[in-house]
């Protein structure tokens, strides 16, 4: 290979120690340039791929999506433009926002890219954190981005615009006017909703028509009445509650409304507003988990529940296995595929203790399955758009057809449309409820004090703690939450 | 070296290197970088806070006994797996009684070295399943199912594995020990081919039986494989990641209430789902420094004389 005279490459022999050592007094001036031609080349690639790092993510212009806005055209939706969709695939599937979106392009002439995942977190942290979101997201699930935690981040677009725009259904109304009252709180974050929480939801127990039928059973109105099902059951060697034990949140979710319905809105507020006598010192809160604690006490668990998964425990409970399983009203969706046909699927709600503030008809109803806008996304005219046809009845319509379940658009569900008997359950309970539903809010807020519960809560159902303990446990948990000052912003009266 | 050649070497090294830097030795750097902030993990507003983070470790009660769990699986995880992979490879090898005075494995060991290699072939994410299906915590588990069948449990009762903190921890050695014995029994074979046929021919002339030919010659000679074979189930043993979150209760695993924690199962719980997204950057320094640690006290506290034949 030729080489410059300048330099001594150090070759031959037993001296051989390396290029330095042989005198030679600096580079020569055609190996600088070959030197700096070659820094230069790798530094172009290098700096591309250094910009590209978590720490990068400039802003982009999204300036070319607007277009202008009218009476029928509130946020001024460009046709031809693009809409970014991310749908968590889970109980409800993904087919209804295909049909959305399919809808919208018909309306609208915007293309959708749409991406059913149930790896929320997975997928989007790395587009959050680089500043380019997709345009609406469906951020549910086991890996849901905590709606808090993406709030304290600035990452979301406050829904107000979109809710205080004209209906789709009857532009003179707004359209917070058309959904059922008190839906919208679960998406709120230090007063501003943040999140729509799209599906409305029912959480109670779920038993099988057909199978109380056989044993002559009659859905109980009252604990006692439920804990005689239970031993009855057991007595037969079916399993009395099942629940879903590998994630306590199932279970946590009866405990929690047995003391609301005890104890009230009022004992609900305090733990929502983490109140100093919430746990421990509150007459509904022993009560509720003592006689849980009785359940298990007493061998009315179906064997084996408290390690599986939902899944798993649900199918069983399919089988004829145990009476009653913990549930909200995804169930029948998720279960479609494993459920005989005559099974007869219905709805619960928790029967309450003697005494209760609140009557049997009391259910935790809410919405679930929470709906964001990307305060970066790119098309925020269609996403916003998007969203406010969502709450019209032509697309709740289309969901409940999709997903068997209903939405947050008050009579939003065409009487002609046929329901499967668990939601056609679940509408009659709602209807018996009338007012008298209620929702946590802690569970929105606070991420890490409700997993403390549910730690609790899941020790509980294994026997490894006595009520006393849990209640210490979760005062512990609710404490340590009131000391962060941040969360005096959350407030509910 | 011929002219020129040293930077012919380099510059085929230049891309892969660059590529190392980028995605292996940056994102540690950020990760330090990030542990002195109060990131959260969704934008990119965050202010210095020192070494806060650090100091709040030392008082994360989970996070200390998610250390404690590591390190017990350092402890027995190496340790039984490298027992069994020697023991086996061994029998495969030199264990069996010669039948025409030689040295040679027991009888059907072409068939056993295969054989005990296909767990390896399977992936960690399917062991989940498979192991979530044997542990399954009622009547349906494979070994509850056995176990109520001979009448040894109770079937309104039965063991929930994944459910117990006694238990949890061994179930999960369990699974790791079963996926790892076919890789290193492999290796100990490999080595043990290149000991030569005459040493054990000699030994067994003299009359040593098999477990003085083991611990006298095998072991000695294998002393390099199985050192390599300790530190890399170390580092395995430090980390368990995949089989604790999927297969044990709670967000990211962890098991009944923190019982089976390990510190990668922590960071990631407090970087997704918490949003301390530094703090959890605080873990990841301190799970880097502690496995350093110890696989630099493992090659040190292992290290023999080489041999050479």
């Amino acid at each position: 290979m030729g080489s410059t005279s300048a330099e001594n490459e150090g070759t031959g022999s037993a001296q051989n120690t390396g290029a330095g050592d042989n005198g030679t007094t600096g580079v020569g001036r055609r190996a600088l340039i070959k030197r700096s031609a070659a820094l230069g080349l790798i530094s172009v690639p290098t700096m591309s791929f250094l910009s590209a790092c978590a720490s990068g993510g400039g802003d982009d212009d999204s300036g070319d999506n607007e277009g202008k806005t009218s009476d029928s055209n509130p946020f001024g939706v460009k046709e031809g433009t693009k809409l970014d969709v991310v749908i968590f695939k889970g109980g409800y599937g993904d087919d209804y926002a295909k049909a959305w979106e399919a809808a919208f392009k018909k309306k609208w002439g915007v293309t959708s890219v749409h991406t059913g995942t149930q790896e929320i977190t997975g997928k989007l942290q790395p587009r959050f954190n680089a500043g380019n979101p997709p345009d609406i997201v469906d951020d549910s699930g086991a890996q849901q981005i905590p709606i808090d935690v993406l709030h304290k981040n600035k990452q979301l677009l406050d829904l107000a615009e979109v809710l205080d725009a004209p209906s789709a259904d009857d532009p003179d109304k707004k359209v917070r006017d058309t959904l059922i009252p008190g839906t919208l709180d679960a998406g709120m974050q230090e007063g501003k909703v943040v999140a729509l929480n799209y599906i409305y939801t029912v959480w109670g127990l779920w038993y099988s028509g057909k199978l109380f039928k056989e044993k002559g059973w009659e859905a109980p109105k009252t604990w006692d009445e439920f804990l005689a099902i239970c031993k009855d059951a057991k007595s037969q060697g079916i399993g009395g509650l099942a629940h879903q034990g590998k994630y306590p949140y199932y279970i946590n979710v009866a405990i929690m409304d047995l003391i609301a319905k005890k104890g009230g809105l009022d004992a609900m507020k305090a733990i929502d507003n983490l109140d100093p006598k919430a746990f421990v010192g509150s007459e509904a809160a022993t009560e509720a988990i003592e006689a849980i604690y009785e359940v298990v006490e007493k061998g009315y668990l179906m064997p084996g529940t408290n390690g599986l998964t939902h899944t798993e425990s649900q199918t069983r409970w399919n089988q004829y296995k145990a009476a009653f399983i913990t549930s909200g009203s995804w169930l029948e969706n998720e279960q479609l595929k494993t459920t005989p046909d005559d099974f007869d699927m219905k709805f619960l709600p928790m029967p309450p203790l003697a005494d209760s503030a609140l009557p049997f008809e009391a259910i935790r109803a809410g919405s679930g399955e929470p709906f964001i806008i990307p305060a970066k996304a790119k098309n925020l005219p269609a996403a916003k758009e998007f969203m406010r046809l969502m709450l019209s009845k032509e697309w709740a319509t289309l969901f409940a057809k999709e997903a068997n379940s209903l939405t947050i658009l008050k009579d939003g569900v065409d009487p002609n449309v046929q329901l499967r008997p668990g939601t056609a359950s679940t509408v009659d309970a709602s209807k018996a409820a009338g007012d008298n539903t209620f929702r946590y809010l802690y569970t929105e807020w606070y991420s890490e004090m409700g997993t403390a519960i549910e730690n609790a809560s899941n020790e509980l159902m294994a026997k490894r703690i006595q009520p006393k303990e849990w209640l210490k446990r979760a005062q512990a948990a609710v404490d340590k939450q009131a000391k962060d000052p941040a969360s005096k912003q959350n407030r509910r009266d | 070296m011929r002219k020129g050649q040293h930077r012919f070497v380099a510059g085929f090294l230049l891309f892969p290197v660059t590529l190392y830097v980028i995605f292996v030795i940056w994102p540690y750097i950020q990760t330090f970088g990030y542990s002195l902030t109060d990131w959260k993990g969704q934008s990119q507003t965050f202010s210095f806070v020192g070494l806060d983070n650090y100091t709040k470790l030392l008082e994360d009660d989970i996070f200390m006994g998610a250390i404690w769990h590591n390190v017990l699986f350092l402890v027995f995880i190496p340790v039984i797996t490298i027992l069994l992979a020697l023991f086996f490879a061994f029998m495969v090898n030199a264990g069996g009684r010669g039948r025409s005075g030689g040295v040679s494995g027991v009888a059907g060991s072409k068939y056993y070295r295969v054989v005990y290699f296909f767990p390896q072939v399977l992936s960690l994410a399917i062991m989940a399943v498979l192991f979530g299906a044997v542990y399954r915590s009622d009547g349906g588990g494979m070994l509850n199912g056995v176990l109520i069948k001979l009448g040894l449990v109770d079937e309104n009762s039965p063991v929930e594995w994944l459910n117990e903190p006694n238990f949890v921890l061994w179930a999960l050695i369990a699974v790791v020990v079963w996926h790892g014995v076919g890789f290193y029994l492999v290796l100990f074979s490999a080595a043990m081919q290149s000991i030569p046929r005459d040493i054990y021919e000699a030994a067994l002339i003299d009359g040593a039986g098999r477990a003085q030919s083991f611990f006298r010659i095998t072991l000695p000679l294998l002393w390099d494989s199985v050192q390599t074979a300790w530190v890399y189930l170390g580092i395995a043993a430090m980390d368990m990641f995949i089989l604790v979150s999927t297969m044990t209760a709670g967000d990211y695993g962890g098991g009944p209430d923190h019982h089976s924690e390990v510190m990668s199962t922590v960071m990631m719980r407090n970087f997704l789902l918490y949003g301390r997204s530094g703090y959890a950057c605080a873990m990841g320094v301190v799970m880097l420094l502690l496995t350093l640690i110890v696989s630099v006290v493992m090659l040190r506290a292992t290290r023999r004389e080489r041999i050479e034949f």
